[in-house]
């Protein structure tokens, strides 16, 4: 099996810094960080990629058995750092995928050696005692909204985007197809990202960690960034003033700053 | 259409005053107007989604007043929670990515609780120096469209639900058609003393049922009785003839093992149950083993009606039709006459029956030769001395190679007395 294939991995910026790995939440893919990446290039080593189902992986070796849960994300990552051979590297997750590196860095600690969350959640739905902000009717309404929109996601036009990572010119073609995921497979990643409950793992973090969260975001809400820092003994929470999920795109000067404020303490 | 209706037009004099009138109607159709009260909703927000700006029409469907609107809600206030966590994963990234975005569906909630289908599109407006500054959003109401999408969304989950269903189907048909064919073939071969018997068996049906047969069992104390046909035609309706067939025999043999008596036996069978319009046959050899303990000989009575002839596989390498000439096929008519033949099986020896799917395979670039007797005959020889399990796994490679040049089901048997073994050669 060729991981960095099946997970369309990018390695860049310097290869004598420390390695940074970027990791894509439920929604789009790894051109998520396209603002994160040239506040890192210069510094540090960077590997991008995408889940298996999203972008342009390979479609063919997602199985919905080892995709709903969390630990088959975190196994893609385990394997990624397995391919790379990565040390101690920093791992980047925006959204649920912060979750996913909490459980992969439990698994592998000696491959990943620190951790920023971007707009974490370790629960999205409402208990007693906690608020994830939404109910489970919520997230069957997401569920709608998902099969209500392809975003140019078609079965003729997938080998289109799978195949033309490095073909620009298909631009116009290729619109939405940042977000353009087979719907059955975006079916199934918002499940399990959106029913997952990953509280418990929080508590065995153990190395250093950088919680970024926003103002206003709908999705991590104000008291799970709180949450979050709570549980992960010595981890450092900034709150950007930034509205949304995606901090890394509608505040990436800010974003930048806190992460690479945040590497550059970690040396 | 964009024309000010300041000049009307020339060349149509007898219009000239009411097109005056149309244009004049126009002319009192502002921007502003036409901003509040277009057929679509269209709203501005600051880039942090704050609504600046927003028409009358779209307020008309939420049922709220702009002063409760402009600058206290966020666009996503707008959205139902399914639609804020949409827009949150897909819809803003694609925007500040692409800065544009079109015909996204989502719902807007009203202020009496209920839900507008719209779809949606924005656009980011840039200063000068390229700065985003705010974001255009235009909402159509989508509530037609919806509830047919709605409709084709469930048409296609009842489409897979059938699919699912007929899946589950087939795959129940193919066990019980897998449980009925084996009933038309002995589950292992019985062992017969001082000799080795192996069969194979290739259904070129899709549905698994095949019209040969074939079966070894004990006919008395010391012997045995063995069978291999063909039944004319495919799929079920063979396999009914199949059936019956091979009960008959067997029942036929245990009152009178002769292999005439057998066949004769089956003939009035066949021809009794399919003498109408439905004419069915087959062509079937039967025979007896004896065994002589003294010398290890085994010999060979057969009878055939209207079947390929056996091949005999010495221990010397030298292989022979066993000729059963003027059998006819069992059931066509009332009576039938069958031709016999007898032969010894030595150490070494191999019978081999066959049915002529085998002899009938399609060969060569374009399938259109047939494998043939002599064909098969000489593969024999060059397997003559080997035990049958050996004769069998050649031929039954020999089956693989002729892949889709193989239109008729295909059974063998062989029956040998084993060769006084030498060194190490393993045969069982």
């Amino acid at each position: 099996m060729d991981v960095k294939r099946r997970n369309n991995v990018t390695v860049t910026g310097n290869p004598l810094g420390r390695t940074v790995l970027l990791a894509h939440g439920f929604g789009c893919d790894q051109n998520m960080w396209r603002h994160t990446l040239p506040a890192l290039v210069d510094d540090y080593r960077v590997v991008l990629f995408d889940y298996v189902g999203s972008g342009r992986s390979d479609l063919s070796a997602f199985s919905e058995d080892r995709y709903t849960s969390l630990d088959g994300y975190a196994t893609d990552v385990v394997e990624i750092c397995e391919a790379l051979d990565l040390r101690d590297a920093v791992f980047v997750g925006h959204s649920v995928s912060a979750m996913i590196g909490v459980l992969a860095a439990g698994r592998v600690p000696s491959r990943i050696g620190a951790l920023v969350m971007v707009a974490p959640s370790p629960c999205y739905i409402d208990e007693e005692g906690y608020r994830g902000g939404f109910s489970a009717e919520d997230i069957d309404e997401l569920l709608t909204s998902l099969e209500s929109n392809y975003l140019g996601w078609s079965a003729t036009m997938a080998p289109v985007i799978m195949g033309n990572a490095d073909r620009p010119e298909l631009g116009e073609e290729l619109k939405n197809s940042f977000c353009a995921t087979d719907p059955d497979i975006a079916r199934i990643f918002a499940r399990t990202t959106f029913l997952s409950d990953s509280r418990q793992d929080l508590k065995g973090v153990g190395v250093p960690t950088l919680i970024l969260e926003c103002t206003q975001d709908v999705i991590a809400p104000r008291e799970v960034g709180a949450f979050v820092h709570q549980a992960i003994a010595g981890s450092t929470l900034i709150t950007l003033d930034a509205t949304g999920h995606c901090p890394q795109l509608s505040a990436p000067e800010a974003t930048n700053a806190a992460i690479t404020d945040f590497l550059a303490r970690l040396r | 259409m964009c024309r000010t209706g300041h000049e009307p037009d020339p060349s149509d004099p007898d219009n000239g005053e009411a097109s005056s009138a149309a244009f004049a109607s126009l002319l009192e159709d502002s921007a502003e107007e036409l901003y509040e009260s277009a057929p679509c909703g269209y709203l501005s927000t600051l880039m942090d989604g704050t609504i600046c700006k927003i028409n009358a029409t779209l307020l008309g469907w939420l049922g709220l007043e702009r002063a409760s609107v402009v600058g206290r809600l966020r666009f996503t206030d707008l959205l139902t929670v399914g639609g804020k966590l949409y827009h949150e994963t897909h819809f803003a990234p694609l925007l500040r990515m692409q800065g544009r975005i079109s015909g996204i569906a989502l719902e807007v909630k009203q202020a009496d609780g209920g839900r507008i289908p719209v779809l949606v599109s924005s656009v980011v407006k840039h200063g000068s120096s390229g700065e985003p500054l705010l974001i255009r959003t235009t909402v159509f109401d989508a509530r037609d469209r919806r509830s047919y999408e709605e409709e084709l969304l469930r048409a296609r989950k009842a489409a897979e639900r059938a699919r699912e269903q007929a899946e589950a189907d087939r795959a129940r048909l193919q066990d019980a058609l897998a449980v009925l064919q084996q009933s038309l073939l002995p589950a292992d071969l019985p062992s017969v003393p001082g000799m080795e018997a192996a069969a194979h068996y290739r259904t070129a049906s899709p549905d698994r049922l095949g019209g040969d047969f074939y079966d070894l069992f004990p006919s008395d104390g010391k012997s045995f009785a063995f069978f291999l046909g063909d039944v004319c035609g495919k799929g079920p309706e063979a396999a009914a003839v199949t059936s019956l067939t091979r009960y008959t025999l067997r029942a036929a043999a245990a009152h009178d093992p002769d292999p005439v008596a057998a066949l004769t036996t089956l003939n009035q069978a066949l021809h009794e149950r399919y003498n109408g319009s439905d004419p069915r046959y087959c062509t079937v050899i039967f025979g007896t083993l004896e065994p002589d303990t003294a010398s290890g000989k085994v010999t060979v009575r057969l009878a055939s009606g209207g079947h390929p002839p056996a091949l005999v596989l010495r221990a010397d390498g030298t292989a022979d039709f066993l000729p059963t000439p003027g059998g006819l096929l069992v059931g066509i008519l009332p009576t039938a006459s069958f031709a016999t033949a007898t032969t010894v099986l030595g150490a070494g020896d191999t019978l081999l029956l066959y049915t002529d799917g085998l002899t009938e395979a399609r060969t060569g670039e374009d399938r259109s030769a047939l494998y043939g007797d002599e064909a098969l005959r000489a593969l024999a020889a060059s397997h003559a001395g080997e035990s049958p399990q050996a004769v069998v796994e050649a031929l039954a490679a020999l089956l693989d190679g002729f892949g889709d040049g193989l239109d008729d089901d295909t059974a063998l048997l062989a029956l040998g007395v084993p060769a006084p073994a030498p060194t190490h050669q393993a045969t069982s």
